[in-house]
């Protein structure tokens, strides 16, 4: 609740993401209408599903920070405030992640809703069946978000050990950009490179929740995969935790 | 002008050079970085023989056209976009009372030599696209003018969005869908877009004249939306107005800016 209210401060900066996103959003959808109408059925989408797929992409940027940090923890390990974190009694890890839930929530209103709505306006998207379909999307939006927070945990702790994180950020974004089917849905990618990105946990956070939204996949393997990406992430989350507090201890702080 | 321009980039490339490991890796970075977008390019031709008309070498001209001219405005230009991050510290207050433009000061502050990444990734694709296109050479004068024109547009593009800021100053994020979609609007042929979209970036924000209409004529290729053929070589005009009213935008931000005060 608290990292909710704290991104709650800055609506116009959430405002003006939405505003790109949509922008972006028309974009891509007219160069996935070129592609779907030169190749209709591709990937087992019609043009319909592609310009959801496109929408919804969009809308996953803000809730999963697709484009990386989220969590400010990187920036207290460079200025030595994580050492303060580490001697909290909450775990550090626990409270990083429920200020980016509280994060993910609010953007999700802000900056995923409006622009699906414009683009639903503008080009008309798919809508789900039934109430089971959507909740079952719901429950898949939170499993991304914790595959999200999960890598970008450890990427932020990664500080610890190299101290300019600038490269490592970058090198996630690459990946995080294309694996996660943000570039291109990643059932259009070709041979082994498509099962390859399928498989990464990257998957979890665009592709995956978009076709459980659009019911091409099998729910209970999607959310499996997904939920088993975060429970390792986390996993690894928790050993660099323990690592980088005995770290902090030898460097005296 | 240009004399401190050069001077105080120098100044920060050194800065940037203390660390050059970081330095090489955000180079490469921000090199694979924009090479995902023509990975998408060749993922959908993959799938597909022409996209709106074009096939891979043209799209990819158009790609490599667009892109050298983005990066050039992004690497000289492109930082007047953090203008609300100075605001908000006030470190805007600072730059005023130098004996510098406040323009040239934003353009090269933190000059940042990574941008290069983006620079060279794009005139590759261009050396690429252009031997498999065979442009008769009483076509391809156009293309370093269009690669002008194009940079001049877009840094017009950057200075309204840092303009804007002066007013928008929580919300720098809008500058960024007329910058940076922009760039992603003109790495496609236009004939994707919907007519109205065309529209309004041919006579309104004309960002159809950074390779669009000038790329036809390169190409030789029908306009698909039927607008006169004169529109091919009108990109010097586009971006003469262009960048007239993006100066004059920002000195009329400039003259309304308020500090915060802290």
């Amino acid at each position: 609740m608290y990292g909710f209210r704290r991104h709650s401060t800055y609506r116009a900066a959430a405002i003006a993401g939405a505003f790109t996103n949509t922008v972006f959003g028309i974009l891509r959808a007219y160069i996935l209408i070129a592609l779907w109408e030169a190749r209709p059925g591709l990937a087992g989408y019609d043009v319909a599903d592609a310009i959801t797929f496109c929408f919804l992409s969009q809308a996953f940027i803000g809730p999963m920070q697709v484009f990386g940090g989220g969590l400010g923890l990187a920036e207290r390990v460079r200025t030595g405030d994580a050492a303060v974190d580490l001697v909290r009694p909450a775990s550090l890890q626990f409270w990083s992640m429920a200020d980016d839930l509280g994060r993910a929530l609010y953007l999700f209103l802000m900056r995923s809703i409006p622009p699906t709505l414009i683009g639903a306006a503008l080009f008309g998207i798919v809508v789900p069946a039934g109430p089971l379909t959507w909740l079952l999307f719901a429950a898949s939006v939170v499993a991304g978000v914790l595959v999200s927070f999960g890598v970008r945990y450890l990427v932020a702790l990664s500080a610890c050990w190299i101290l300019d994180d600038r490269g490592i950020q970058s090198l996630s974004l690459v990946l995080c950009l294309f694996f996660s089917g943000m570039v291109v849905p990643l059932n259009i990618m070709p041979g082994w490179l498509g099962t390859v990105a399928n498989a990464l946990p990257w998957a979890a956070m665009v592709q995956v929740p978009a076709d459980v939204y659009l019911g091409k996949t099998d729910v209970a393997h999607a959310l499996g995969f997904q939920l088993g990406w975060a429970a390792v992430l986390i996993a690894l989350g928790a050993l660099a935790t323990r690592a980088a507090r005995r770290k902090v201890v030898i460097q005296g702080g | 002008m240009v004399r401190t321009y050069t001077l105080l980039a120098w100044t920060w490339l050194r800065a940037g050079a203390q660390y050059p490991l970081s330095m090489a890796l955000l180079t490469i970075g921000t090199f694979v970085v924009s090479a995902l977008d023509l990975i998408a390019i060749w993922i959908i031709f993959e799938h597909t023989g022409t996209l709106g008309g074009f096939t891979l070498p043209e799209v990819m001209f158009l790609y490599g056209t667009a892109m050298v001219s983005f990066s050039l405005a992004d690497l000289l230009f492109g930082n007047v976009d953090k203008l609300s991050a100075h605001v908000r510290a006030g470190t805007f207050d600072s730059m005023l009372i130098r004996p510098v433009s406040p323009f040239v000061q934003m353009a090269v502050d933190r000059f940042a030599v990574q941008r290069l990444g983006k620079l060279v990734q794009a005139v590759v694709v261009l050396v690429i696209a252009l031997p498999q296109l065979d442009v008769p050479s009483s076509r391809v004068w156009m293309v370093p003018v269009m690669v002008f024109c194009g940079t001049v547009i877009f840094t017009a593009v950057f200075t309204l969005g840092g303009a804007l800021q002066f007013l928008l100053t929580d919300a720098p994020e809008v500058a960024n869908a007329f910058t940076y979609g922009g760039s992603a609007l003109t790495q496609y042929p236009l004939s994707v877009y919907g007519t109205d979209l065309v529209r309004g970036v041919t006579f309104v924000l004309p960002l159809a004249f950074v390779n669009w209409q000038p790329g036809l004529f390169v190409l030789g290729h029908e306009d698909p939306f039927g607008l006169p053929y004169w529109l091919r070589f009108a990109a010097p005009l586009a971006a003469l107005l262009l960048g007239a009213i993006s100066a004059l935008a920002w000195r009329a931000g400039l003259r309304r800016y308020r500090s915060t005060g802290s």
